[in-house]
Parts: structure tokens; sequence; C-alpha cells
């Protein structure tokens, strides 16, 4: 990304001012902590008018008044179904009125019905059912040559015997004693092996950005050095 | 009324989703699909409710002069120049009629100037604590936190090109032991096996969850009030 000199000092002071929290909690921070709030508050605002807004909902309600700026409404005609989530959406502003604010329940019923509904079948059939299915592996994996796969084989038993004493440890019904005590250890196990590797992944990620901060700090600091 | 609507709404909504999976015709497939329009919509005013709570709450600092309420201006003036400058599309050619994120616009330099470098620096922070807090946390005093560390430690040397180097005298025939292959074989079988356990717990336990919701029994969405 080729940013404007303007663009690279604004980048690299308030890239400053953030890091400045390691040594402690001081104005600076504070002054970009609360910058950070206020734009992207108002970033996701604007991109959701004109992402959504208005080619869902103003477009298709009035096609005439938006087609000057919005090619998609050009010669359509009004779909009034498109009132529903509009009074949904007003009905949510309520929240902010003092008296009558129960009315934005009736948004947040569609919401969560909405949620309710997609989430049943979705994660049933996509986090339940098919991971099953992923799970049914063979045990005995051959090579091509004929022999025993030993390495394939072994991830196999690992996969097969990890999910179901993981399994085990979130069954909650039954005491963990004796032997679903010892299923669910070894699902203790594999479960931190999972939680190990989300830290490594994690830490990973944290500080490839925090790279990018300093090269993008490089940068600034080779352009100041160019103006000189 | 209060309580009554809503609890229909979410039922009459819901059900009609999970039944547009079993009965493909109309009216329901098309239900289906405006239903994820209407949703999209709501979201933006979801936005708009944030927006004006934002508002409201540093409004509220501001005329109470409670502490650190001057901080409160920075974030009110960052909320509406950002608003003015992307609702009107300014400095972007060719204005109200191109895009949003146009090459020089006012709108594009605040998310490359102001919000990239803030976003980006905020999350590389937790680099600093999140070692910090593993140094305390990671002591190998029991088997578990043993396993969690060695896993951790691997995967972080297998993505470097110190994890490579440490073990590339092994011999062809122990190659799955150098590092960046363990960390390979970690990411594909155990730590596949762990997440698919917790993925089938929280499918199972979101199914359950909507079905208590759609049915009316769990109603904490709906708040204490009547």
């Amino acid at each position: 990304m080729n940013l404007s000199p303007l663009e690279l000092t604004i980048n690299g002071i308030l890239t400053l001012m953030i890091l400045s929290f390691l040594y402690k909690d001081n104005p600076f921070y504070k002054f970009a902590e609360h910058l950070f709030v206020g734009v992207s508050a108002a970033y996701w605002m604007v991109q959701g008018v004109w992402q959504t807004l208005m080619p869902n909902l103003i477009a298709r309600i009035f096609p005439g008044a938006v087609s000057s700026f919005l090619p998609d409404a050009v010669g359509k005609s009004p779909d009034y179904y498109f009132l529903i989530p509009a009074a949904f959406g007003l009905l949510l502003l309520t929240r902010l009125l003092p008296k009558g604010n129960w009315l934005s329940r009736w948004a947040l019923a569609f919401v969560v019905g909405y949620a309710a509904g997609t989430n049943f079948v979705r994660y049933l059939q996509s986090d339940f059912v098919a991971q099953i299915r992923s799970t049914m592996v063979p045990l005995v994996v051959l090579k091509d040559s004929g022999g025993l796969d030993l390495g394939q084989s072994f991830s196999h038993l690992v996969l097969i015997v990890g999910v179901l004493s993981g399994l085990v440890y979130f069954f909650f019904s039954k005491e963990h004693k004796g032997t679903t005590g010892r299923i669910s250890r070894v699902g203790i196990w594999i479960l931190m092996v999972t939680f190990g590797a989300s830290f490594g992944y994690t830490v990973m990620a944290r500080i490839s950005l925090l790279l990018g901060r300093m090269q993008s700090l490089r940068d600034w600091v080779e352009h100041l050095i160019g103006l000189f | 009324m209060k309580k009554t609507i809503p609890l229909l709404i979410t039922f009459v909504v819901g059900l009609a989703l999970i039944l547009a999976i079993f009965i493909p015709p109309e009216p329901f497939h098309t239900m289906n699909r405006e239903f994820s329009v209407y949703f999209d919509i709501i979201a933006v005013f979801a936005f708009i409710l944030g927006g004006g709570n934002l508002i409201r709450v540093h409004g509220n600092k501001i005329s109470r002069k409670k502490k650190d309420y001057k901080y409160s201006f920075v974030t009110l003036l960052g909320f509406f120049v950002t608003l003015f400058v992307g609702l009107l599309k300014i400095g972007g050619p060719p204005g109200i009629q191109g895009e949003v994120m146009a090459s020089g616009s006012w709108f594009l330099f605040i998310f490359n100037a102001i919000l990239t470098p803030l976003t980006a620096t905020m999350f590389a922070l937790l680099a600093f604590y999140v070692a910090s807090a593993s140094f305390r946390a990671f002591r190998a005093k029991t088997t578990e936190a043993t396993i969690l560390l060695l896993a951790g430690f691997i995967i972080l040397l297998g993505r470097t090109f110190f994890g490579y180097y440490i073990t590339s005298w092994l011999p062809d025939s122990l190659s799955f032991l150098e590092i960046p292959n363990l960390a390979n074989w970690i990411m594909a079988w155990p730590n596949t096996a762990g997440q698919r356990a917790i993925v089938i717990g929280i499918s199972l336990g979101v199914a359950a969850t909507s079905l208590r919701i759609i049915l009316g029994i769990e109603r904490s969405y709906l708040g204490s009030g009547e």
C-alpha cells in the first residue's frame, strides 16, 4: 500500500501514540484510543449506509430518488415489501428514546428469530453432521504399494480418539470417574494441544501485525530523513 | 403487547427459516432470501443506534464534566468528521456518484491514515501482553500445562526459519521429527480433533438454544422489564 507523506506521518504518529501505552497509560494513548472509537463507529456506519442501506433499502423503496447516484436503481419499480425492514430498523432506534423504547424489542425479536432459524439448520449441517462425517476415517490405511501406512494410520487414530475423548470431556451428565474419567483426561490433553496451537497462532498473528507497524514506522522515518 | 408480540415475531421468523430448508418451493425460498437482506438492513440500523448511543454517552460525559471528559471531544470530532466525509463522499471523483472508498476520497484518507494504524497497533499491542501473560501462566507445573506449552512452542517455532534450522540435520528417515513437520502434524491431527470436539459441542448448544428461543422458552434477550 503506497501512502502519501501526510498519510504516512499521521499513521506514524498514531502508531507511536498507541505504543506509548507499553510505558503506562498516558494522554497520548487516551487521545488515540478515543479517536479510534469515534472514527471506527462512523466508519462502519458509513459503510453500512452505502453498502447496504442505499442499494438494499432506499433504492428499492424510492428507486427514482437515488437513481442519479445508484445505477442499480435505474428503471426499477418500488418494492414496498422493504418497508417492513425499514419499520423494524426505525423501531430499533426507539431504544434511544426515554419512553417507548420497549418497541425496539420487536426489531430485536426479528434479529434473534432470524439468527435462531438460520443457525439451527446451519450449525447442525456444517458443524455437527459434517464434522462427524469427516471423523469417520479408516483406522488402517494402506500404501499404494500395499503395505501398512503407519504414519497415516496413527494420525487417523489420533483424530478419532481425540474427537471421542474430547466429547467425553464435554459430557457432564456422567461423573468423570473410572473409565469415563480416564477417557476425559485424554480429552483434556487433546484440548490442551488445541489451545496451545491456537495460542501459538494468535501470538504469530499479533507479532506479524507488530512487524507491519514497525515497517510502517520505518517508512515514515525514511521519509523524514529524506526531507532533510 | 410488550413481550407477546416479540415472542410471536421470533417464533414466526425462526420457524419460517427452518421450514424453508425442508420446503424449498415458494414462498419459503423467497422468504429465506429476503429475510437475509432484511437482517442486513436492520444490522445497519444497529450501527446507527450505536452511533446515537456514542453521541449520547460522550455528550453526557462532556455536559457533566466527568473524568477525562476532554477526550470525549476527540471521540465526537472523529465521529462527526468521518461521518460527514463518508456520507457526502467528499473528495473522491466523481463525488456522490462515485464509490465511498474511491481513490482520492477523504474517507479513504481517514481509513489509511487513522483507522488502519489504530486498529493494527491496538491488536499488535496484544503481542506484548500475550507474551508476558504466557510467561506467567505457562509454568509447566502440571501435565496439561506442559502439553499446552509444548504445542504452543512447537507451532511458534515451526513457523519460523529458526525452527527449520535447528532440526534440519535430522536424516530423511526421521524427517517427521523436524519442527516444521511436527507443527504441521499437530495442526492437521490433534488440533483438528480438539477443534472438532469443541465445534460438535457448540453446534449442539446452538441448536438447543435456537430451539429454546424459537419456542419462547429462552426470553432473556427481551430484557427483564415488563
